[in-house]
């Protein structure tokens, strides 16, 4: 710590801290407008202006480090001068539209006005930039308004790494602009809105926003973004009306959020959906079905069903929401012949409205008709990485407990499957073991199998920083993504053949001496036969069977294991011949930090679990592991995904990862739960059970927010599977691909209009907050389960203890999962309400658990696993000669129900592609933009093509989000990972051609 | 022994015609009539004469000018048949070997422009036989730390304007830690009326690239970089071939600071931007960056190109210290004054009867170097004022004209040593135009980061042109300097610091001019065209 004075007052104040932070930290307020506590100091605004002891002039206290001793003054005659001065100049090129301006209330420079007495500039006026640009449907840029503080160009350099816009042209007619002037959407930007979220003045405004009120109308609600799995805390501005306006960052308290102000072109702008005329507002009933069951009683509204164009019915008022789901069974007259074949039903037949009671009563019966007839495990469930851990918590207990049975999986078994095997095989605990903050502080930072930059953006601003601050960053990718052009060390393998890198990379590390002795040592097991079984993996053979050049191998073996910096890693380079040997204790010196990041690329493989094992072993054998800034870290996909695993949405897994087949675990959680047995064998997993559907095993399926229509593999054979279903009901928000092919749907609630928890990637556990109200009748999924079970039970005549069922809060619900979860022991709502906990977290009084393993790993010692390398399972042959990988896109997510409903993500990217290398295209003579045919085993899709080398020749990416070319028809459920079961979606094979003749367009 | 006729074909030179002189000395050498050879050379520094041929016969040297391609014939009979043209002695300008008998020359100390005019800048042999490079073998021989020490010594220091000592910054950037050092030659030279940088570098750009590698030993640093403005377009071709020359010589290369240290010099070519001339602007525009000052420390010692410890100096610094090595620190040290060691060139422009680049030492009054050296004023007019380093220094009136050519002694009166320009202006000049037009150089190569530079110095400008054009109002008489005292304090970097000088001193020595603007609307050089008087 440094000791200084500010003010009169001395204070203590971190070593290479600036004298504004210190005072801003201090409750010493100095005015700033340039100054963004997320990015480098800029010095241009020079409002900061300080008094320093011993010094002539003012110094700017952004740009001044604390030094012992100093003697600063923030309030001066001369300093209240000059800032004054500053405001009026800028006052003279700003016009002064306070009255009829959106940022009233929030415009930094009509502040300072205020504060110094400037109701106008003392200087001439003269507007310099007379600019307005409204060339994209997200943002508007107001030139006139600009004061060119430099934030937007700061953060699109600094955390964004888009360098989208720069400053141009010279002195008083400098402005913002990207390249040439051009729109912006010819322009590196992502949409992502941090410029326009730092801009202090109107200069830069979201375009919904404008004309919906002052900033003191505006309501806001701090949330929990409902993308994807970084956990990004959002602001939910609304209206008066109730309508979203806008929504932001935390700005309330950032340094608490893994995002701050930060977000996402999705989770700043792809709000749409939520309130968007698709929305489902009743349930839904198949009109044959309905009708057989007498339940078209009410005047059968005919709805619109996909490819009919019927009308929709109105929306009913909110008054005349749906009756409470207090417990209430209503008995619905005769239940009719079901489970055999259901003649007639599916999606040829519409759906009709029916109001809840009696659609809940259906689908109990169904369903406790199917257990009745067919046995517990006839039925099936999945349940949502979209919904709450409490929901999902419920979810899991409806299938074991009302209807007996583990036949519950959700996505994740697409997705991270093998993580949460494989690094609880390595480590005992299968999630992220370091928190996204860190990475920032990481000397080295590996990246494989993930497009951060597309699929977790607000982690890839991470990367971006520990960037700028030095470090190296090793990517590994088939695909050369954005992070490619970033990185230090690019490693470019065959789809498929990453894991022999990583095999000689370890090989390498134990060669060379650069393994760290102590942690092997003292905190592992099983290294010998691990050292054993890899030697053969040489950077030469690794080399043969990836394509990656050795000796790119070893330079980033030495990088990764010794946490070397950009700086040290180029040294590593020069001269470019020169051998590598061994220097002398490079081992036995003081480490870097190098972090591992990992997603699917890593995961969606025939043998995902042995990669992640891989991985698990790199990270071990070079100690990185244990300590800020290192870690093995598995970046989820979803919003909830790593919530719905921990609190049991898993055929094998209880609640907080205790294993079924484990008779004491299944004693204790029969005792929890108050019943007197639990089904004991592990159930079917998400593909499985497709398969099951398909031989008849599976009768009866509940799928909750979830959508394998698109995002399952090999489609054709999953709608088959639950065309085949005798019962099918889906609760969800969209009338998605899978609904349609549902008997019953079930209105369900999106995460803006409900409380609950979500769990982000780096077991983080962040409360929900409702923002807005859920259309028509719309229902928590937390009640629907409920009440389904309280259904299910009297069907089946169960009895139980009194409101067993009950949940009448979200916060109930997570209180009973903390019982059953010893990791979510001490998290209750109160808890988590403020910036979260990461678990463990088992009791009331622990404060999380933010990095995991230090000292020691979660099973005792980390274990390393001998692996062989393993060729994909289906390779490349002269009839499919490419390999297909799959993948996600910036602008849409997951299955596209919520992106492809917003009119601005639309926009940016309204059509489905594949991207193809152009060696491989002009031999199949596809041009770039052209239509472009890919097949492989399963089937075949039409799709655009976009020529050019971000995939290697010989590879052919195609994302994962567009129904009308899914890439899933492509993909195969054939070969799984033995362990995870995951199917592997990175790795088909494939052909393409030029589409021989027209044909309609899907969709 | 052999007669060699020079031609100074460097941009004045071939300004002036020289090309034709060259191409006319040519025909005539090879028609035999004479017995001599032609070289081309760079700029003696007497641009007032140019075309200038200097003919070099035993160790003599007759130097001629102005010498058009018309008075190549009457010159060369004049020359070897003494007497046989009247006119020949009209045209030499200096006939000894120490130039003493110039006025122009003869008060200059030649350090770093010492081969300009003499050698060829294309040949690295005439370099060589000039004792060229054997101060970087010296330096080779010593350690790091003891070339600091001869630097430090030598009382150099930083000849961009602000006059930081050498051999310190070198210090910094040798104890700083890293394992990538760069060594970065400023030369954009952007300001109105200097040219000393070009001179230097068209008329022996070997010794700028020696001076690198003697700091790129001492710093430890294995790449350099030239910053050039690409507005010179001559100054960039030599330095092109003066590297590839090294390069093939061995001097920079995979071994170029021995024992397989390594060195080479990459030449970036600004794209005119002023403010490029600020070390940071200038090494974000090396790095691909649009050049915009950042905030210093950290200092480019600490952490410049690419984050890596950079030392940072102009071409005279570097050209320095050659000599320094070769001759010795406290020889250098003793050119100067107690502060300051060596000597410092000029462009000596405006309304001086010689104009041209002069190397004198510093310490030199004022007055020596604009009535001896520059020979007073054009046209018997009077003195008014010379404004020194461009449109970041100030000016100094008659009554200052004793102030010595130093540092300090500068400072004091409101002007800056800069980087060299030295524009001297007459009674007809007007200096609250005079400041119009630096304020609008200034203003329109800000960078438009920092607000009092941005905004500011429009309004400066505003309320200047305004006195111009007689619309002052006598309230600005009174902010106007308020504001460029703010903008001084107030900017980020040196642009914006030095921007209000010319303000500030024109407002200090030759406030009856403003007031008269204001007062009468009466422009009492007759210059404003808006206040001429019927």
């Amino acid at each position: 710590m440094v000791e200084l004075t500010i003010d009169g007052r001395p204070l203590q104040a971190r070593e290479g801290s600036t004298v504004l932070e210190t005072a801003l930290a201090n409750g010493i307020d100095i005015p700033r407008l340039c100054y963004h506590p997320e990015l480098l100091p800029s010095g241009a605004c020079r409002l900061c202006l300080v008094e320093v002891e011993g010094r002539p002039a003012p110094v700017v206290s952004c740009g001044l480090t604390v030094a012992p001793g100093l003697k600063i003054t923030t309030q001066s005659e001369r300093l209240y001068r000059y800032r004054r001065e500053v405001i009026s100049l800028l006052l003279s090129d700003h016009p002064l539209r306070c009255v009829v301006c959106d940022k009233a209330g929030k415009c930094g420079l009509q502040k300072y006005a205020y504060e110094f007495g400037l109701a106008e500039s003392t200087f001439r006026v003269e507007i310099s930039r007379s600019l307005y640009q409204d060339d994209n449907p997200f943002f508007v840029r107001d030139h006139q308004a600009c004061i060119l503080c430099g934030r937007c160009v700061r953060v699109c350099d600094e955390v964004v790494g888009a360098n989208a816009i720069e400053q141009a042209g010279r002195g008083f007619f400098a402005h913002v602009a990207t390249p040439f002037d051009m729109p912006m959407v010819e322009s590196s930007c992502v949409f992502c809105g941090n410029c326009v979220a730092l801009c202090p003045t109107s200069a830069l405004m979201p375009k919904a926003r404008l004309k919906q009120g002052r900033e003191w109308d505006l309501e806001c609600t701090r949330t929990v973004c409902g993308y994807c799995g970084v956990g990004c805390t959002v602001e939910i501005m609304t209206s008066s009306k109730g309508q979203i306006v806008d929504v932001r960052g935390d700005t309330g308290s950032p340094a608490t959020s893994v995002n701050g102000e930060m977000l996402c072109v999705k989770g700043r702008f792809g709000w749409e959906f939520l309130q968007h005329p698709d929305r489902l507002t009743k349930p839904l009933v198949r009109r044959d079905l309905a009708e057989r069951m007498g339940l078209a009683s009410h005047p059968p509204a005919p709805l619109s069903v996909h490819g009919e164009g019927g009308e929709r019915a109105p929306r009913p008022p909110l008054s005349a929401r749906g009756e409470g789901v207090g417990g209430e069974v209503t008995p619905v007259a005769p239940p009719s012949p079901v489970g055999k074949g259901a003649g007639g039903l599916g999606p040829s037949s519409p759906f009709v409205e029916v109001s809840w009671d009696a659609a809940l009563d259906l689908v109990a019966s169904r369903l406790a008709e199917t257990v009745r007839a067919h046995g517990p495990d006839a039925v099936a469930g999945l349940a949502s990485a979209k919904c709450t851990n409490e929901e999902n918590y419920v979810f899991q207990k409806l299938m074991r407990v009302a209807l007996g049975t583990n036949n519950v999986d959700h996505c994740a078994r697409l997705c991270h499957a093998s993580t949460v095997a494989g690094l609880a095989r390595s480590f005992g605990s299968g999630a992220m073991t370091n928190s996204i903050r860190e990475i920032r502080d990481a000397d080295c930072v590996l990246v494989t199998g993930s497009n951060t930059t597309e699929a977790h953006p607000v982690i890839s601003y991470e990367i971006v920083r520990a960037v700028r601050r030095g470090a190296s960053l090793i990517v590994v990718d088939p695909r050369r993504i954005a992070l490619a052009e970033k990185a230090t060390l690019f490693l470019q393998p065959l789809p498929g053949t990453d894991y022999v890198v990583f095999l000689a990379m370890i090989d390498a590390i134990i060669r060379n001496g650069w393994l760290d002795h102590e942690f092997v040592e003292t905190r592992t097991e099983g290294f010998e036969a691990m050292a054993r079984s890899v030697s053969r993996y040489t950077p030469e053979l690794a080399s043969k069977v990836s394509g990656v050049p050795a000796d790119l191998i070893l330079r980033a073996a030495r990088v990764y294991a010794l946490g070397l910096r950009a700086a040290e890693a180029e040294r590593t380079l020069t001269p470019p011949s020169a051998p590598l040997s061994r220097e002398a204790g490079e081992g036995s010196g003081v480490r870097g930090a190098s972090s591992i990041l990992y997603a699917m690329g890593i995961t969606q493989r025939s043998h995902g679990t042995d990669i992640v094992q891989t991985l698990a072993n790199l990270a071990m054998v070079a100690g990185q592991i244990g300590r800020p800034s290192t870690g093995v870290n598995p970046l989820r996909g979803q919003c909830n995904v790593q919530g719905a695993c921990d609190a049991g949405a898993l055929p094998d897994l209880y609640p907080g990862y205790q294993r079924v087949a484990d008779e004491s675990v299944r004693r204790t959680m029969a005792e929890r739960w108050q019943v007197e047995s639990l089904p004991d064998s592990p159930g079917l997993t998400v593909v499985e059970m497709m398969h099951a559907a398909l031989r008849g095993d599976v009768k009866a399926m509940c799928i909750m927010g979830e959508n394998p229509m698109v995002s399952d593999p090999n489609l054709s054979h999953v709608k088959e599977a639950l065309s085949s279903l005798p019962f099918l009901v889906v609760q969800d928000i969209f009338l998605t691909e899978t609904a349609q092919l549902a008997h019953v749907v079930l209105p369900a609630t999106a995460f803006a209009e409900k409380s609950g928890t979500y769990t982000s990637t780096e077991r983080r556990v962040q409360l929900l907050r409702p923002a807005i109200e859920a259309p028509g009748e719309a229902r928590e999924d937390l009640q629907i389960v409920a009440e389904l079970a309280r259904r299910i039970d009297a069907k089946l005549g169960v009895s139980r203890p009194a409101g067993y069922w009950d949940f009448p809060t979200q916060a109930a619900a997570m209180l009973e999962l903390g019982k059953s979860a010893p990791i979510y022991g001490g998290i209750t709502h109160e808890r988590v309400a403020d910036g979260g906990l990461c678990w463990p977290c088992p009791s009331a009084d622990h404060p999380g658990t933010p990095i995991l393993h230090v000292g020691r790993f979660t099973r005792g010692k980390g274990l390393f696993h001998a692996i062989e390398y393993q060729p994909a399972a289906e390779v490349p042959d002269a009839e499919y000669p490419l390999i297909l990988t799959t993948g996600r896109m910036l602008y849409h997510y997951h299955t596209g129900s919520m992106t492809r409903r917003d009119e601005r993500l639309d926009w940016r990217e309204p059509r489905a592609y594949a991207e193809i290398n152009e060696r491989d295209a002009q031999e199949a003579g596809v041009r770039d933009g052209g239509p472009v045919e890919i097949t492989s085993r399963r089937g075949t899709i039409r799709s655009q093509a976009r020529v050019g080398n971000r995939v290697p020749a010989g590879v052919v990416f195609v994302p994962m989000h567009f129904a009308e070319a899914a890439a899933n028809v492509l993909t195969q459920d054939s070969t799984l990972d033995p362990v995870a079961k995951i199917p592997e979606f990175k790795v088909s094979a494939v052909r393409i051609g030029r589409p021989t003749r027209a044909r309609v367009p899907g969709r | 022994m052999k007669t060699i006729v020079k031609v100074g074909l460097s941009t004045c030179g071939l300004a002036a015609g020289g090309q034709a002189t060259y191409d006319a000395l040519k025909a005539e050498a090879k028609s035999g009539r004479f017995p001599f050879e032609v070289q081309a050379t760079g700029c003696v520094g007497a641009c007032h004469r140019e075309p200038l041929v200097d003919i070099v016969e035993d160790g003599a040297t007759w130097l001629y000018g102005p010498i058009s391609a018309d008075r190549v014939a009457p010159l060369l009979e004049g020359h070897f048949r003494r007497g046989s043209h009247p006119e020949t002695g009209n045209w030499l300008v200096s006939h000894r070997a120490d130039r003493s008998d110039y006025p122009f020359l003869g008060r200059q100390v030649k350090v770093t422009t010492q081969l300009c005019g003499v050698i060829d800048p294309l040949s690295l042999d005439d370099y060589l036989a000039a004792d060229g490079y054997r101060a970087l073998q010296e330096a080779l021989k010593m350690s790091p730390e003891a070339v600091v020490d001869v630097v430090k010594r030598s009382k150099l220091r930083g000849r961009g304007g602000a006059g930081f000592p050498t051999g310190t910054k070198w210090e910094a950037a040798l104890k700083a830690r890293g394992s990538a050092k760069y060594v970065v030659c400023n030369a954009d030279e952007g300001d109105p009326g200097a040219f000393m940088d070009r001179t230097m570098i068209e008329g022996d750009p070997h010794r700028l690239l020696e001076g690198m590698m003697i700091a790129a030993h001492a710093i430890g640093a294995q790449a350099g970089y030239i910053y050039v403005r690409a507005e010179y377009p001559i100054a960039v071709k030599r330095l092109e071939i003066a590297t590839r020359q090294a390069r093939e010589a061995g001097y920079l290369g995979p071994n170029a600071l021995g024992r397989g240290r390594p060195f080479d010099i990459i030449i970036k070519e600004g794209a005119g931007a002023f403010v490029c001339g600020e070390e940071t602007a200038l090494m974000h525009s090396i790095e691909g960056l649009r050049g915009m000052p950042r905030m210093r420390p950290p200092y480019p010692a600490q952490s410049g190109l690419w984050g890596c410890p950079t030392n940072i100096n102009n071409v005279e610094t570097y050209a320095s210290v050659p000599s320094i090595l070769l001759d010795g620190p406290d020889w250098f040290a003793g050119l100067g004054t107690p502060n300051s060691g060596g000597t410092k060139a000029f462009a000596l422009t405006g309304a001086v009867v010689r104009t041209g680049l002069a190397e004198v030492p510093i310490g030199l009054p004022v007055r020596d170097m604009i009535f001896e050296v520059g020979g007073g004023i054009r046209h018997g007019r009077a003195f008014k004022a010379v404004q020194m380093g461009g449109p970041s220094g100030g000016c100094i009136p008659a009554s200052k004209l004793d102030t010595r050519i130093d540092y300090e002694d500068l400072r004091a009166t409101g002007a800056i040593m800069g980087s060299g320009g030295m524009v001297v202006v007459d009674e007809t000049t007007c200096m609250v135009d005079l400041t119009r037009f630096f304020l609008e150089f200034t203003q329109s190569e800000s960078c438009g980061k920092c607000v009092p530079c941005r905004i500011g110095t429009r309004k400066m400008l505003d309320t200047v042109r305004r006195f111009t054009h007689g619309e002052g109002e006598p309230d600005d008489l009174a902010k106007l300097p308020e504001l460029a005292e703010m903008v001084r304090v107030t900017s980020l970097c040196g642009l914006g610091q030095t921007a209000p000088n010319p303000v500030l001193t024109t407002m200090r020595y030759f406030r009856d001019e403003y007031e008269a603007h204001v007062h009468e609307r009466l422009c009492p050089a007759g210059a404003c065209a808006a206040l001429r008087r019927g």
